[in-house]
């Protein structure tokens, strides 16, 4: 008699399953590193350093205090940046979902502004503003205030109607309201809003660096071009993503812990 | 058949005033009449079933007990105030079990049945004490931390009664609230329903297309045509003798398959 019981089967092993996960996630990155290792050996090392310089340099910003401060001053930007443009977005986000007059005034503004490309912010915020930090600020809130506000909207749209209904029947106050039906309700997708605009800021928030700062991963950018030095620059730029990668970890474990309400089809 | 007739209202409210009056409301949509010059009393403690067609004009006829809408023409009261215009007035007064269980997906089954008594502000431990009640009562002990997705169609709105019994509102409102469930699973429902409602002697509205479900629920059956008049008000006991309620039911077929 053959016994076959569902443990017997390789891939239901608990470690061979953690090990193929991790292998998947691993195996592009791996492939990538691989490539440029390889092309390394070819070409001049600022074209393509080996990984070897760009993990030590790596290694050398985050230990490095006067060089770590420019990554965490970058990181605070972002994160400021969003939180600025978030609160202003909830804030017009409502006033459109509510008012019929703001949302024929804010709309086509804010797509008006959506179409303007974060450099001319950048070109903008210098010739209006002298403060770096705030110009930075000013830089991150415009480029991203769009997306947050529109996100908002849908969000605040889109809630069920049918459960809408019901919470009013027990005739809410509005706080228990909000806190009953509207937070819990958007929540999905200001979480998915919010994960999306950090890719944006990172991106806007060197660019603005880049000109209009002295400090900084994208001022250090600036002087590893100036330098023709392409192991700082990758250096540099992982900085930036890593802590992309971090904080959209952090946000992910927040939607686990949320989000533990929705059901998961075994199939998927 | 006791065939009843509803009277033109008091003004005042008092213990004799009904609890719910329509006095001469009409709905209209456009050029939709969903609700054409209707009179209706329902008193307080009775158990009535609105019993109609689809597109009768019941859950309109709802929405204005429940003060989601406005009559067009007339007066709709409930507990002699206008529900449309005083809606907070009747936060704790009225209880609503939906067609579908409408449970928020981000709570637990006992954190459903809380919302109400949130609303109310009652307390913390009272709310869970009273919401474990109504789980234990409609036979959900066990899943009280269970998140809707993981309930079965009857538990989740046997979850949706509690909820409403839990703030021990006075007046139920009921809109199809096991149309969506087998046959089974309704039959034994409703007659949990009814059950709870004469225990507790909540006035309840129960809004049906099913003559059987009528006849299990209510005491007093209003039949309405279209748009919604009253075709028959009869009242039913538990003295009906069994060849007259036949003989009801196939009154209120045939005014239904007209």
């Amino acid at each position: 008699m053959t016994d076959v019981t569902p443990s017997a089967h390789p891939y239901a092993n608990p470690v061979f399953g953690a090990a193929r996960g991790f292998f998947w996630i691993a195996a592009p990155f791996v492939l990538i590193a691989l490539a440029w290792q390889i092309a390394s050996l070819f070409f001049p090392p600022f074209l393509f350093p080996s990984l070897i310089d760009v993990f030590a340099r790596v290694f050398q910003i985050l230990t490095t205090w006067s060089q770590f401060s420019s990554v965490l001053a970058t990181a605070l930007r972002i994160l400021a940046g969003l939180a600025g443009a978030f609160s202003i977005g909830v804030i017009l986000g409502l006033l459109i979902a509510n008012f019929r007059v703001a949302d024929r005034l804010l709309t086509p503004t804010l797509t008006f502004f959506q179409g303007i490309p974060a450099l001319s912010w950048v070109v903008f915020a210098i010739i209006w503003f002298h403060g770096v930090e705030f110009r930075i600020l000013f830089i991150m809130i415009m480029t991203t205030l769009p997306a947050f506000t529109f996100q908002v909207v849908g969000a605040l749209r889109g809630m069920n109607k049918d459960l809408l209904e019901m919470v009013m029947s027990f005739r809410p106050t509005r706080p228990k309201y909000f806190t009953a039906m509207v937070l819990p309700a958007v929540l999905p997708e200001i979480l998915t809003a919010w994960k999306v605009n950090l890719g944006n800021a990172s991106r806007v928030v060197v660019v603005a660096e880049l000109v209009g700062s002295s400090g900084g991963v994208g001022y250090e950018l600036l002087q590893q071009q100036q330098l023709f030095d392409m192991a700082g620059a990758l250096a540099w730029t992982l900085q930036l993503v890593f802590f992309v990668l971090l904080f959209q970890w952090i946000l992910s474990l927040v939607e686990r812990v949320a989000f533990r309400y929705r059901a998961i089809s075994e199939r998927s | 058949m006791t065939e009843r007739h509803s009277q033109p209202a008091a003004t005042a409210r008092d213990e004799a005033a009904p609890e719910i009056q329509f006095r001469n409301v009409s709905k209209r949509f456009g050029t939709l009449t969903a609700v054409d010059h209707l009179n209706l009393e329902i008193g307080k403690g009775e158990l009535v079933a609105l019993l109609g067609k689809t597109g009768c004009g019941k859950s309109t006829m709802f929405n204005m007990i429940a003060g989601l809408m406005e009559p067009t023409e007339g007066a709709v009261t409930v507990m002699g105030r206008v529900p449309f215009r005083e809606f907070d007035w009747f936060r704790g007064k009225m209880a609503i079990v939906f067609q579908n269980d409408r449970l928020l997906p981000w709570r637990t089954a006992v954190r459903n049945v809380e919302l109400g008594l949130e609303m109310l502000g009652i307390s913390a431990g009272e709310r869970r004490a009273r919401a474990l009640r109504w789980l234990e009562t409609l036979g959900l002990k066990g899943h009280e931390n269970d998140y809707p997705y993981a309930l079965s169609g009857g538990m989740r709105q046997r979850v949706s009664i509690a909820r409403a019994f839990a703030t021990d509102a006075e007046l139920l409102l009921c809109d199809e609230p096991f149309s969506a469930l087998d046959e089974m699973t309704s039959a034994r429902l409703r007659t949990e329903f009814a059950r709870l409602v004469r225990d507790t002697g909540k006035t309840a509205v129960f809004i049906t297309h099913s003559i059987n479900e009528a006849f299990d629920i209510g005491d007093r059956i209003v039949v309405l045509k279209r748009p919604a008049e009253i075709a028959h008000d009869i009242q039913i006991t538990p003295d009906t003798p069994d060849h007259e309620r036949e003989r009801i039911r196939a009154v209120i077929h045939h005014s239904l398959s007209a």
